[in-house]
């Protein structure tokens, strides 16, 4: 019985975390139109999300091309491992008590360990696809992100510090018995919330495929269901960062009693998501060595003076 | 029982992708290969109840020091030129008497874990141990390393300093160059 509800759990995760990403595609287009005093697309079904579906099948039915001169190993492999890491990535998410697939003692550094390694996919594609675009994109990536990791593990490890434990659940069972991390831990909310954004590639900070520069960055030479799956791996990775945002910050699942847990998880997640797509309508993209500079010269001195502040706190109040 | 089927899989693994890693011609395919070496590893040491250093395998070695190894193959770009030059390099001539050091280290390695008794420790390692251990009886090992990684730091802004300072003689028209 305990078995049938666990593989229900994965199943529904799976399920629940694809079509939200699917759906996320014509609801980010919808939500800056509306931003930008537009439309959008509204004309495939109710409210246009009849577009979701109509994107989904031709992305399926369109042809799958690759090109002679790339390395087929790689250019396969590359859209592969960002779907495989982030769909991983969702495994250590707590939804509600009780509702998770999986949860580890090294919960957080699990997540982390997979953003890093959905890297790989532009680092791949770019490489793979033998364009000059490509290349400049995946090394703009690797780089970009290879930055940004290094801050965006060391913001989490103040709240690591409080609750004294790497696991998803003991965090969101602290934050209930104290108060969210949010408050406590708000320098490390911003650099994360900043961090999470250039680890998932989105603008401003989507310098790898910047179109106005590069074409289409590291995607440039895909096309199909290929070039869908880094754009639906993208808005996985949107959900699960702000799905992580919630968990951590916002105290998961915790809320008021007259809505169920697993829907104050799905507000909170909601309402990144949407400060997600209004990020990418108001700020414009910043030139490349300003992200670099900015992340080494500002974000990563603030974690270290936040991260010793709070381990000053917390020895303090042990004493 | 499944610990040990989970142990030989990831093992298996492991060797077949680290054989596979360093007989490629092609750089980067080795590099790939390498990669799931290190993620079979990873697995392995999450077997053995060690998940700390699995997770420190993943987010460290294939995060970002393989990150690293990518993003210099990029800046190269070798592309067919390098695979002639590795073809050049994998002759027996070349690799066989490092072929036989190792075959030495892999009797070895076949001995101490034929005469061990048991091969999974059954203990859990949580990361709080790993922090405790860390900082408690190798602090001072902990204390050397952040020294050395201290000197590879001054070191690279001393080079990067170098190169910064060449570039703006060499564009002072620029508006940026200025000091």
């Amino acid at each position: 019985m305990v078995e049938l509800i666990s593989i229900l759990i994965i199943y529904g995760v799976l399920l629940g975390s694809l079509t939200g990403a699917a759906i996320l595609i014509w609801f980010e287009r919808r939500l800056l139109g509306i931003w930008q005093d537009r439309l959008g697309p509204n004309r495939v079904g109710p409210l246009g999300i009849g577009l979701a579906l109509a994107d989904v099948i031709k992305l399926f039915a369109k042809e799958d091309w690759i090109p002679p001169f790339a390395d087929r190993l790689m250019f396969v492999l590359a859209p592969m491992a960002v779907m495989i890491a982030m769909l991983m990535g969702f495994a250590i998410l707590p939804y509600a008590p009780g509702i998770h697939v999986a949860d580890l003692n090294i919960g957080l550094l699990f997540f982390l360990g997979m953003t890093s390694l959905a890297v790989y996919s532009v680092l791949l594609g770019g490489l793979s696809s033998n364009n000059k675009y490509a290349l400049l994109g995946g090394l703009r990536a690797a780089a970009q992100m290879v930055s940004y990791e290094v801050f965006m593990g060391l913001s989490l490890m103040g709240v690591v510090m409080l609750t004294g434990s790497f696991s998803l659940v003991e965090i969101v069972n602290y934050q209930q018995e104290h108060t969210w991390f949010i408050i406590p831990q708000f320098v490390g909310f911003v650099v994360f919330m900043i961090a999470g954004i250039a680890e998932s590639h989105r603008l401003p900070f989507d310098l790898p495929e910047a179109e106005h520069e590069l074409v289409a960055g590291f995607h440039t030479e895909y096309s199909g269901m290929k070039f869908g799956m880094f754009m639906v791996g993208e808005y996985l990775g949107v959900i699960l960062i702000s799905a992580i945002i919630a968990v951590i910050f916002f105290g998961g699942w915790l809320g008021p009693d007259f809505l169920p847990p697993i829907i104050w998880f799905a507000i909170k997640t909601f309402i990144f998501i949407c400060f997600f797509i209004l990020l990418r309508a108001a700020i414009p993209r910043p030139r490349y060595d300003q992200l670099m500079s900015f992340g080494w010269k500002y974000m990563l001195p603030l974690t270290l003076i936040n991260l010793l502040a709070t381990g000053a706190i917390v020895l303090w109040l042990q004493a | 029982m499944l610990e040990y089927g989970l142990f030989y899989i990831a093992a298996t693994v492991a060797l077949i992708s680290s054989l596979l890693a360093i007989t490629r011609y092609n750089v980067s395919h080795a590099l790939i290969y390498l990669i799931v070496s290190l993620l079979a590893s990873a697995v392995i040491f999450y077997v053995l109840g060690a998940p700390f250093a699995a997770a420190l395998e993943v987010l460290i070695y294939a995060g970002a020091i393989m990150v690293l190894f990518v993003f210099v193959i990029m800046m190269l770009n070798l592309g067919a030129t390098g695979d002639v030059q590795a073809h050049l390099l994998l002759r027996p001539r070349m690799w066989l008497f490092p072929a036989l050091l190792c075959l030495v280290l892999f009797a070895e390695i076949v001995y101490v874990l034929l005469s061990s008794e048991r091969l999974l420790s059954g203990m859990v390692v949580t990361p709080k141990t790993v922090g405790i251990a860390l900082f408690g009886p190798w602090v001072l090992a902990v204390e050397i390393a952040s020294m050395l990684l201290l000197a590879g730091l001054v070191g690279a802004y001393h080079l990067g300093r170098r190169y910064l300072k060449d570039s703006r003689e060499g564009a002072t028209s620029s508006p940026e160059a200025a000091p």
